[in-house]
């Protein structure tokens, strides 16, 4: 679990799922939502792929996994939708945009078509809080240069912005810097 | 190779399906239960009666009355296409066409850009009539302000609440000569500002000489 968070961090390390990680994450809760968003699905795909491997033949295994994701992802967002109006109103969003994250087919064509589902269930959780960790300080320090506030807290006056940090090149900008501190903090060996 | 593909693709499809059928009714519950609540809020009351949905064109409008039966105005649902996909908004008329409260049903816009139009409008459009008012960004000559960074998602919304206000309102009294008039001698936000210096009383002069709008927004500032 440690791995997912530190060794393979997918933000600052692996740097998967690039696409939602620079377009969801204009302040920290929105960066936590996705993170844990996609952490759900990650756990759930990761064990169903380690349950079903041994009967998928190795070449259509790509398309294999598509399909079970992307059935999953439509399912979880239907029952959210349903049962769950609450966190369909903050997560409903993000959901669709979890079926184009590249961490979910990483880890099930890395991790669960070669492990077990115990296992696999735990690097889900590892690589999803990785994932959550890395968005949620992205996020932070995003809203926090782009808007002066940190989870919708202002840290300081209503006229301070520079909303640069909250659009694209911010984005851009705050994760190199970030993926710079983190190399230099872990990657010591 | 090609047979267990296509067992994953069937089963992934018949849970689909299944799924489907079981969660449409409660989601379809949960979206009148919301629209319900919708109309109570953007008509600013709790005890109202509202009528059977009335379709015309791509509107649905909902005629509403105090629990006397006085008419209260309308509560209309337009849609637009945002910038992620169709943006749905519930927004309630008085009689005269001016918006009481507004809510968005239904958005698939950016998290922390477009998604914002929820609260951003609130201060904005409440008490602006479509009719006086130019309901365009201010980039393009209007009278609101965009949201920072999505004028795409504000162009959109306004064209679904000017689109509403031209269909419903203005259409069914006939009143479209003179609010084009209105339009043409530009009083937007006056009924806005009023609102603020009936309750602000003496400060409003020098409020609104400040904005640089004059004192005649309304019959008490002239005084």
């Amino acid at each position: 679990m440690v791995n997912g968070i530190i060794k393979e961090n997918p933000t600052f390390v692996l740097l998967l799922g690039m696409c939602p990680t620079l377009g969801t994450t204009s302040s920290a809760i929105n960066g936590m939502s996705m993170g844990l968003a996609t952490m759900a699905v990650l756990i759930v795909s990761n064990l169903i792929i380690s349950l079903i491997k041994k009967l998928i033949p190795d070449m259509v295994r790509i398309p294999s996994y598509i399909v079970v994701i992307a059935s999953l992802v439509t399912v979880l967002q239907m029952l959210i939708k349903a049962y769950a109006p609450d966190v369909d109103k903050s997560l409903g969003l993000f959901i669709p945009l979890i079926v184009v994250n590249c961490i979910i087919l990483g880890r099930a064509e890395s991790f669960a078509a070669k492990n077990g589902p115990v296992a696999s269930i735990f690097d889900g959780i590892g690589i999803g809080l990785g994932f959550t960790l890395g968005l949620t300080s992205l996020g932070a320090v995003r809203e926090l240069l782009g808007t002066g506030a940190i989870f919708g807290q202002t840290l300081w006056g209503e006229s301070y912005g520079m909303l640069m940090f909250v659009l694209a090149p911010g984005a851009f900008l705050v994760l190199g810097y970030l993926i710079v501190l983190f190399n230099k903090i872990f990657k010591k060996a | 190779m090609v047979a267990v593909l296509t067992v994953i693709a069937l089963v992934a499809g018949f849970v689909l399906a299944y799924v489907n059928s079981v969660t449409a009714p409660q989601i379809e519950k949960i979206n009148a239960e919301n629209l319900a609540a919708g109309i109570k809020a953007v008509m600013g009351s709790d005890d109202i009666l509202v009528s059977d949905p009335e379709e015309i064109d791509a509107f649905t409008s909902y005629s509403v009355s105090d629990a006397q039966g006085a008419s209260l105005g309308k509560a209309v649902v337009s849609t637009s296409n945002g910038f992620g996909g169709p943006l749905k908004v519930l927004v309630g008329f008085d009689n005269e066409g001016t918006i009481k409260g507004y809510t968005v049903l239904e958005h698939a816009e950016t998290p922390g850009l477009g998604a914002k139009a929820g609260e951003w409008f609130q201060d904005k459009i409440l008490g602006k009539n479509p009719g006086s008012c130019n309901f365009t960004v201010s980039k393009d000559g209007g009278d609101i302000d965009a949201i920072t960074a999505s004028t795409i998602t504000s162009r959109a919304f306004l064209l679904a609440i000017q689109n509403a206000y031209d269909k419903i309102i203005a259409g069914s009294d006939a009143t479209t000569s003179a609010t084009t008039q209105a339009k043409e001698a530009h009083q937007c936000g006056a009924e806005g500002e009023c609102a603020d210096c009936q309750a602000e009383g003496a400060e409003c002069d020098s409020t609104h000489a400040s904005k640089g709008e004059g004192k005649d927004c309304c019959g008490k500032c002239k005084e």
